[in-house]
């Protein structure tokens, strides 16, 4: 059935499988997608919504790469929100709520107008492996299927085992079949391989749940997008509601914990410590008797329900009992009871910061398989594996996004460097620069470079500088205006700043901590030249950034760039550790394990001390 | 993290210890500007307008108070040791100067040097050849090697659990700060801004009470005090004559606060003490004497380090055993004085019984010297005398000070209501500086406190 060779096979079409064939596909490779059900590409597993905290950086970060998430997010979003936006620009974070059917099949429909991008459906069982580099695939039914790079995104597949109460099963997701063979095939190749855990809530109708008992949660006024493409803006929005369980649903809870399989002992797995089970929180923190339940609509038209906030594997009879006891939910009916589910995944310290894997050449790694968690950190890898497997065939040099660049730099760095114990979510608080990896200038942080390494579109460069451009004209004119004291002092007065007795320029008090645009707006001079321009919402807000915290924006620079440095400092491949006795014992064996490519790298890897980087700096030579 | 290699560093290049002089180098771009502020040549002459390889008498002065007179070497890079501009000053060899000279210029902005970095710059600029390059690893290795046994001891000091709950204190502030940011959606309590200017209150008076307290200074400005503890007639102030007889440094010989407390300061192997005889011990209801007894006690309390001196005759394995119960948690020498009474028998059997004690004769001046060496010992002073050990304190300084700044700035942001994440980047530095003395804080230390104290997840 197949004759040829292709560049690419990507193993799996999920979040990180879908944007690996996308990007590889688009960079010119001959790219072909399998995966066990061509139907269920691009699906949310777990909650129906994109980005969030750090998430919506991600995503806006994929996008400015020239990937699809955001776009899909856009065309399938519910409610538009931007998070912390009354904290710093480093915090504001964009999350969509999401028609969960309409963001598979936009998925679809956007791989399917992808050229070079062929499908096909079927379990992939087992890898070729020659002399250490990867040949092809083999399927279920016995074929072998050819290619020069292969990229797998298992998901929560790879021996996927669910469990509800005392009963399990295995399975890769509710009502869909585990894959075996691959783990044991790349076990034979010398894989480490563990066991990580996650779960999910149950799905009810909306249609038994009365809303009039909880709280309106309404998405944005104005909503935003992701995509620094043209996307549509949401018209009109979908309201999520909230509502909380009580003292009286956490002890119809501890009723089950005896068959609960998280307290006796049936999974060992660990699992994620900031997304925990209901079960979880009440045995940790038992002086809270009440939990925020967020409840959210899985689309435009459906009935189905997300019970955020309520993600168990006690006995199905259990969660029932408790979940009629919640307020709202006093006549719920179930579509599915929640689960959690063990999979298997590689420790990611057996990767190159390419995603390939060190093991066997032209194999690359994606998502859940790494151990990460979360539709976003899977999107990125597979990104970054789809098109670092495109530069392996055409033997051009590995992308590397850095930590200052990128939260993907962070993310792929953080688990390359240090590997992870448990599944690996993205914070703000991971990156070192985060004031300088903010939601708004993703687009001119990575779309230039990514143009130039073949992946996003001239006509998204364009947008690019047209909006640096159109940001520098209103600072200019900000820089270049005077102000009236008789005008700006009443909008001064009213947010307790100290008034002005001279006119000065209008950056002068737009620099000032609590005034905002729409202050400035009240400005006649400022009105007239809003009118006359009609400057873009993303311009003005590029704006408002340059102009309000460039000092510590500076600042994150100057910090950053001490780190550019050390990054400079190459490592080669094949450096014998081990030769160097002056090293410390523990920094010869982790640094022959981990292989960092600079000595900014070295340094973030566990039990290298300053005086060993001082040594492999002096064997560096100058 | 790696040290830059850009910037200018301080540390001393000879191997100090109360010698005659000293020798203090700076290399990087700002050495001569950094020497030229601080340095008044009695020529008159303005340092930076001097020629390469000259040498200059003058002094180091700090406000307007003089330090010490130095002589300073200027050389030029690439014609240096390190092939950077270096500055080297000749100062005199006090361990007091010393620390105050290498504090100014830490305080000045300059680093402290890492073990081997002088040597390390010096290879980077080929000022070596490439077949060293093992040798100047080794040096570096075992350099660093050193310095950081010896923090690690000092660190089981009292020093170090104020250092660790320093570190908690810092740590739960930034995730105070994290939790409102990455967390802003959750169901938990965050912090006001009150309380938060309240936690840096607490936060700076502690790193202040440090920088006050262990400033390496301190123990050779003010001498370490030990008390002299025991029966009257037992040969205290024998033994104070028979030490101050042999050490001639003797500084001063005043009358103690009170009547019955009298304080001697002599100075050995370059460390000053500070002996403290007490009145005798001994239980009583006369309350006279009771009111000795209690400055006894209060002389003891403040001491470093107790002498509890007896005759060597009563000493047995059941007196040593109560005399340790009775000074537990405090650093104790037991002393058996008048071991020229006891019999050669006599005495091996006490010894076998009280091997820790030190048997000394105060009249015939035996064991005095083991004695010395023992105090040394036991107050871990021994190194002391080593310019690791004057690195290891300069460094914990610098730190402390680099920490102290960082959180000032935080307060300031916190004052004029800037968002916690621009805030967060002097945290960050605070908690780097904090993270030389403690080993780095990590995202994941503070992502561990936030789960463990706050429920979070949907």
């Amino acid at each position: 059935m197949f004759d040829e060779i292709f560049d690419v096979i990507v193993v799996g079409g999920g979040h990180a499988g879908a944007e690996a064939a996308a990007a590889a596909a688009n960079m010119g490779s001959n790219t072909l997608l399998v995966t066990m059900n061509l139907q269920n590409i691009g699906q949310m597993s777990c909650n129906p919504a994109m980005g969030g905290i750090a998430k919506g950086q991600i995503v806006r970060e994929i996008d400015a790469l020239g990937g699809y998430s955001g776009i899909v997010s856009d065309k399938s979003a519910i409610q538009f929100k931007m998070l912390n936006k009354s904290k710093g620009p480093a915090m504001w974070s964009p999350r969509t709520q999401n028609d969960r059917m309409r963001f598979a099949e936009t998925w679809r429909e956007m791989l399917e107008a992808t050229p070079n991008l062929s499908f096909y459906q079927e379990m992939v069982n087992g890898l070729v492996v020659e002399d250490g580099i990867v040949k092809g695939v083999k399927t279920s039914l016995g074929l072998t299927i050819e290619a020069k790079s292969v990229v797998l995104t298992n998901g929560t597949f790879l021996n996927g085992l669910i469990h509800i109460g005392d009963k399990n099963f295995g399975g890769g997701r509710a009502g869909e079949p585990a894959a075996r063979g691959i783990t044991e095939q790349l076990v034979e190749l010398g894989f480490d391989q563990g066991r990580m855990k996650t779960g999910t809530p149950p799905r009810v109708d909306g249609r038994s749940l009365d809303f009039s008992k909880m709280i309106v949660q309404p998405g944005d006024d104005v909503p935003s997008r992701f995509s620094y493409t043209n996307t549509p803006l949401l018209e009109h929005q979908r309201d999520c509601y909230m509502t909380h369980t009580s003292a009286e649903v956490h002890e119809l809870l501890k009723e089950g914990f005896d068959r609960s399989p998280m307290f006796n002992g049936r999974i060992q797995s660990i699992g994620p410590r900031y997304c925990p089970s209901i079960e979880d929180k009440i045995d940790r923190f038992k002086e809270k008797d009440a939990h925020q339940i967020f409840v959210e609509p899985e689309g435009w038209n459906t009935v189905e329900i997300y019970v955020n906030g309520f993600s168990t594997s006690l006995p199905e009879d259990v969660q029932y009992k408790a979940l009629k006891k919640v307020r709202g939910f006093e006549n719920v009916k179930f579509f599915r009871p929640g689960y959690a589910i063990e999979y298997d995944y590689f420790p990611p310290t057996q990767l190159m910061l390419s995603l390939e894997t060190k093991l066997v050449e032209g194999l690359f790694f994606a998502g859940q398989i790494n151990g990460t968690t979360g539709y976003e950190e899977a999107a990125a890898q597979g990104l970054m594996a789809g098109l670092n497997a495109h530069r392996k065939v055409k033997e051009e040099e590995a992308v590397v996004l850095k930590r200052h660049e990128a939260y993907i730099g962070v993310l792929i760095d953080d688990l390359i460097t240090k590997g992870t114990e448990e599944p690996y979510r993205m914070f703000t608080s991971r990156a070192e620069y985060r004031t300088l990896l903010r939601q708004d200038n993703a687009d001119l942080r990575l779309t230039r470079m990514s143009n130039e390494l073949g992946l996003a579109s001239e006509e998204r460069v364009r947008r690019v500088e047209e909006k640096e451009n159109r940001a520098e004209q209103f600072v200019q004119f900000l820089k270049n205006t005077s102000y009236h004291p008789e005008t700006v002092n009443p909008v001064l007065r009213e947010i307790n700043s100290a008034e002005v007795k001279q006119s000065d320029k209008l950056i002068k008090v737009y620099s000032r901590p609590k005034m905002t645009l729409a202050h400035l707006e009240r400005l006649p001079e400022v009105q007239e030249h809003m009118k006359e321009e009609r400057y873009d919402a993303e311009v003005l807000e590029q704006a408002e950034v340059m102009v309000k915290y460039a000092g510590y924006i500076e600042k994150e620079k100057q910090n950053a760039d001490k780190l550019s440095r050390l990054e400079n400092v190459r490592i080669p491949d094949h450096l014998d550790y081990h030769s160097l006795k002056s090293l410390s014992y523990e920094a010869r064996e982790k640094l022959s394990e981990i292989r960092p490519s600079s000595l900014s790298q070295a340094s973030r890897v566990s039990g290298v001390s300053p005086a060993d980087l001082s040594v492999l700096l002096v064997h560096l030579g100058r | 993290m790696i040290q830059n290699i850009q910037d200018t560093i301080v540390a001393f290049a000879t191997p100090p210890g109360t010698g005659a002089i000293a020798v203090l180098r700076l290399s990087g771009k700002k050495a001569w500007q950094t020497a030229a502020t601080y340095f008044k040549a009695v020529s008159g002459k303005n340092l930076l307008e001097q020629e390469s390889h000259t040498i200059h008498l003058g002094h180091i002065v700090r406000d307007g108070q003089t330090l010490d007179q130095v002589l300073i070497s200027l050389f030029k890079g690439p014609r240096s040791y390190t092939g950077e501009d270096v500055v080297e000053i000749n100062c005199h060899g006090s361990q007091y100067i010393q620390q105050e000279i290498l504090q100014l210029f830490i305080t000045a902005g300059l680093r402290l040097a890492s073990p081997g970095e002088f040597t390390l710059r010096a290879f980077l600029n080929g000022k070596m050849a490439l077949d060293q390059a093992e040798a100047v690893a080794d040096l570096i290795a075992s350099d660093s090697e050193a310095s950081h046994r010896i923090a690690m001891e000092q660190m089981r000091g009292g020093f170090s659990a104020d250092i660790k709950q320093l570190r908690e204190q810092l740590l739960n502030f930034a995730s105070l700060i994290e939790l409102e940011l990455d967390f802003s959606g959750e169901d938990v309590e965050f912090a006001d801004r009150e309380q938060l200017l309240g936690l840096l209150d607490a936060l700076t008076q502690r790193i202040k009470g440090l920088l006050d307290s262990f400033a390496m200074g301190n123990a050779i400005k003010a001498g370490i005090p030990v008390a002299i503890v025991g029966a009257p007639n037992v040969g205290k102030s024998t033994l104070l004559n028979a030490l101050l007889q042999e050490e001639r440094a003797i500084v001063s010989n005043i009358p103690g606060t009170t009547r019955d407390t009298i304080e001697d300061e002599l100075i050995i192997g370059g460390i000053r003490f500070r002996f403290i005889d007490t009145a005798g011990i001994r239980e009583t209801a006369d309350s006279i004497e009771r009111i000795g007894i209690e400055k006894t006690q209060a002389s003891i309390e403040k001491a470093q380090l107790v002498l509890y001196m007896l005759e060597a005759a009563d000493l047995s394995k059941e007196r040593y055993n109560d005399i340790q119960k009775d000074f537990a948690n405090r650093p104790l020498v037991v002393l058996a004085n008048k071991m020229e009474t006891l019999s050669t028998e006599a005495l091996e059997k006490i010894r076998t019984e009280a091997p820790e004690a030190f048997f000394i004769s105060a009249k015939t001046q035996q064991g005095i010297e083991e004695l010395k060496s023992g105090l040394l010992e036991k107050m871990k002073l021994g190194e002391l005398q080593s310019e690791d050990n004057l690195l290891t304190n300069s460094r914990h300084f610098e730190a402390l000070q680099k920490t102290l700044g960082a959180i000032d700035e935080v307060k300031t942001a916190v004052h004029e209501e800037l968002p916690g994440d621009l805030l967060a980047i002097d945290l960050r530095q605070a908690l780097h500086h904090l993270g030389e003395i403690t080993g780095s804080v990590t995202t994941d230390d503070l992502l561990g406190n936030i789960f463990s104290n706050f429920c979070i997840g949907k």
